[in-house]
């Protein structure tokens, strides 16, 4: 796995000419579903699991899975992006949960 | 059109545009020399190309927790130079790295004005993290330099491919290249052009495979285009041999130094052993310049002595958090994997490993041969970054300093020389570039880009020194290579493509062997091993300054790649291998 966007919470960024998605992957691998209106990746194995997606997504729709092969089932690291901060939210396997808050702008 | 594939090159649109500076890359050193470009000269018109978007693209787009170049209280300009002399074992262009060191400071504080958080103490005055190093929020970096670049009036060209420069008359005026998304032809025609587009991953057969073979530390998206069309126009290109090969965790392959010299973890061995400090105290034990950081471990791995690790049992709790925070704002998914897999470095080290090689100008010295002022050797442009040969150490801060400093000679040239005439010459080249650019498209039958980056993957790590072979190679492993990589090159008009992102795909792969084939012939001249690991010559094992104390160059001449010998010169004085 590499990114997971949940279709019931994302909207395609409806109303802007692109999806923060769909603009901000440095490798260009999130696009709409002419069908759907939603944002899919095109391989998922070619994800660098950099979270920019995930931080830019202004629903919180998108969740990094980061591949099996180095990560188990499951944990949860999900990012509420606030004015000059960001508040991590970690939550490990056992259910065990975290929080961190980081100054983004000064 | 046909299934969204062009089946004839009229249905092409070719937008022609005019500046007066182009920047191929607005990442780390395009975003400052376009920002010092229009400060230095508002009314000169300045276009960014960018692969990506600039917002989030290359190397920072998942944020940074260090600056680590920058001349802390204490330290000068040239006793940083004496001791990257020593880190890149006594080689490098003193005059590059003693320039771009007296501009560290400056362009730190400039970016902290736009809004960067650089951690303080009590007094105000930056926290240090190791010598050379200081500490920053820098999650957001990207996007602060980007959006400063944006509001300095530079236009943005987004999603668009740099393929070739444009030459006349042996001036370099502009360069083509093609939308990823659009599929649109660009000219780009300006009286000046600043490359800076990184470094190159995905060479060699990358530490995870399949599902993961994008988990890699350098951005697998830095194709190493910037090198390519510098290497087709024949631009001269330095130390392409000295390779990057980075001491990463294992598996999710992040950073180490914020480990090592944030919170004080040492490597150990499987005995428990602290190899560096008994096995390297005299190279300077733990302290050892980086190529033997990675070598080090290597060699206990392969003398049966792994896996290696970076000892972090001794950290206390709110310490844990603190490194926990450290990869938030800067490689997010070292933590959640920890989480995934129910690891605590409190309880067991973190395990560690070399990278496959990667070439980065701002950590060794593979890139363009530049000046002091950064022009290569094609008049009309310049490189600053990771694309720039030279000058190792640079990181984040010295590709700033170089974007500026390409960015105040770029203006001084524009200046100096004015226009240039239209020539006839730029239209056939137009057509020829065209033809070869979307020729992926046309074919119904051939090679996907995956199939051809597998094939060169394994012949590099095989023959060439990959993680596989410990770094190691001899003459005969890298003629093969090179024979195989030759054919490869053969082989790229068999590539296909079903639409523009799978063209850009194709073009990345192009780029690539172009690359390996100036890389194996590096290799394959420096006869010595100066760097152990980055460039492991077993045929030669030792480091030789009698005959090998200087640069190996090449240049592409009518189809064949000349190889050329530069003298290094000592700028700084002092021992050379003594930081």
């Amino acid at each position: 796995m590499s990114v997971k966007i949940d279709p019931l919470l994302c909207n395609g960024c409806q109303g802007q000419d692109e999806a923060n998605c769909v603009k901000l992957c440095p490798g260009d691998l999130l696009m709409i579903d002419q069908e759907t209106g939603k944002p899919h990746i095109r391989n998922e194995a070619d994800c660098w699991d950099c979270m920019v997606c995930v931080k830019g997504c202004p629903l919180e729709a998108i969740e990094t899975v980061l591949p099996y092969q180095l990560a188990s089932y499951k944990a949860t690291l999900k990012p509420r992006v606030l004015d000059g901060k960001i508040i991590w939210h970690l939550r490990d396997a056992r259910g065990n949960e975290e929080t961190y808050e980081l100054k983004t702008s000064s | 059109m046909r299934g969204g594939v062009f089946a004839d090159m009229s249905e092409i649109k070719i937008e022609k545009l005019e500046t007066d500076l182009l920047i191929i890359g607005g990442g780390t050193a395009g975003c400052l020399a376009a920002v010092r470009a229009k400060r230095e000269a508002a009314e000169l018109d300045v276009v960014i190309a960018e692969k990506a978007h600039i917002e989030r693209s290359g190397c920072l787009a998942a944020g940074m927790n260090a600056i680590n170049a920058y001349i802390n209280p204490g330290e000068t300009p040239e006793s940083f130079v004496s001791y990257v002399r020593a880190d890149a074992m006594g080689l490098l262009r003193e005059d590059l790295v003693l320039s771009m060191a007296k501009r560290l400071n400056e362009v730190v504080q400039e970016v902290e004005s736009w809004g960067l958080p650089i951690e303080k103490d009590e007094r105000g005055n930056y926290l240090s993290r190791g010598r050379w190093n200081i500490k920053i929020s820098g999650e957001s970096l990207k996007p602060i330099i980007a959006g400063r670049a944006i509001d300095s009036g530079a236009r943005v060209l987004n999603r668009v491919m740099i393929t070739k420069l444009l030459l006349e008359e042996g001036r370099v005026t502009g360069a083509m290249g093609f939308g990823v998304r659009s599929g649109i032809f660009y000219l780009i025609k300006a009286k000046a052009v600043i490359v800076a587009t990184g470094g190159a991953a995905g060479i060699y057969r990358p530490n995870n495979s399949g599902s993961s073979h994008h988990k890699m530390w350098y951005s697998p998206f830095n194709t190493g285009g910037g090198y390519a069309i510098g290497i087709r126009a024949g631009a001269e290109m330095t130390s392409f041999e000295m390779r990057f090969i980075a001491l990463r965790t294992k598996d999710v392959i992040a950073p180490t130094g914020t480990l090592a010299l944030g919170f004080g973890a040492k490597q150990v061995n499987s005995l428990g052993e602290r190899f560096m400090a008994t096995r390297y105290s005299h190279l300077g034990a733990e302290g050892a310049p980086t190529p033997l950081r990675v070598f080090g471990p290597t060699q206990e791995v392969k003398e049966g002595r792994g896996p290696i690790f970076l000892d972090t049992t001794h950290l206390k709790e709110e310490e844990l958090r603190e490194l926990k925070k450290s990869y938030l704002n800067m490689y997010p998914e070292l933590i959640l994997s920890w989480a995934a897999n129910g690891f605590d470095p409190r309880e067991r080290p973190i395990e560690i490993q070399g990278t496959e090689p990667y070439l980065v100008g701002g950590h060794t010295q593979s890139g363009y041969w530049i000046s002091e002022k950064r022009e290569t050797t094609l008049e009309g442009l310049y490189a600053a970054g990771d694309v720039a040969g030279g000058a190792p150490y640079k990181f984040v801060s010295g590709c700033w300093a170089e974007g500026v400093i390409a960015a105040e000679n770029a203006v001084d040239y524009i200046r100096e020389t004015g226009s240039t005439e239209e020539s006839a010459e730029s239209n056939d080249c137009l057509f020829t570039e065209m033809l070869r650019v979307y020729a992926p498209l046309h074919r119904d039958d051939g090679v996907s880009p995956p199939e051809m980056e597998e094939r060169l993957q394994k012949v590099m790590d095989e023959y060439a020194g990959g993680v596989s072979r410990y770094y190691e190679m001899n003459e005969h492993e890298l003629l093969l290579a090179l024979n195989q990589i030759k054919h490869l090159q053969t082989q790229t008009r068999h590539l296909r493509a079903e639409d523009f992102h799978r063209l850009m795909n194709c073009h990345e792969v192009i780029d690539r062997i172009d690359i390996a084939e100036v890389l194996l012939n590096h290799l394959l001249y420096r006869k010595e091993t100066r760097w152990p690991a980055y460039q492991s010559r077993v045929d030669y094992p030792y480091c030789n300054d009698r005959d090998w104390l200087k640069f190996v160059n090449s240049k592409r001449v009518n189809d064949r790649l000349e190889i050329l010998e530069r003298p290094y010169r000592q700028v700084v004085g002092g021992d050379r291998y003594v930081p």
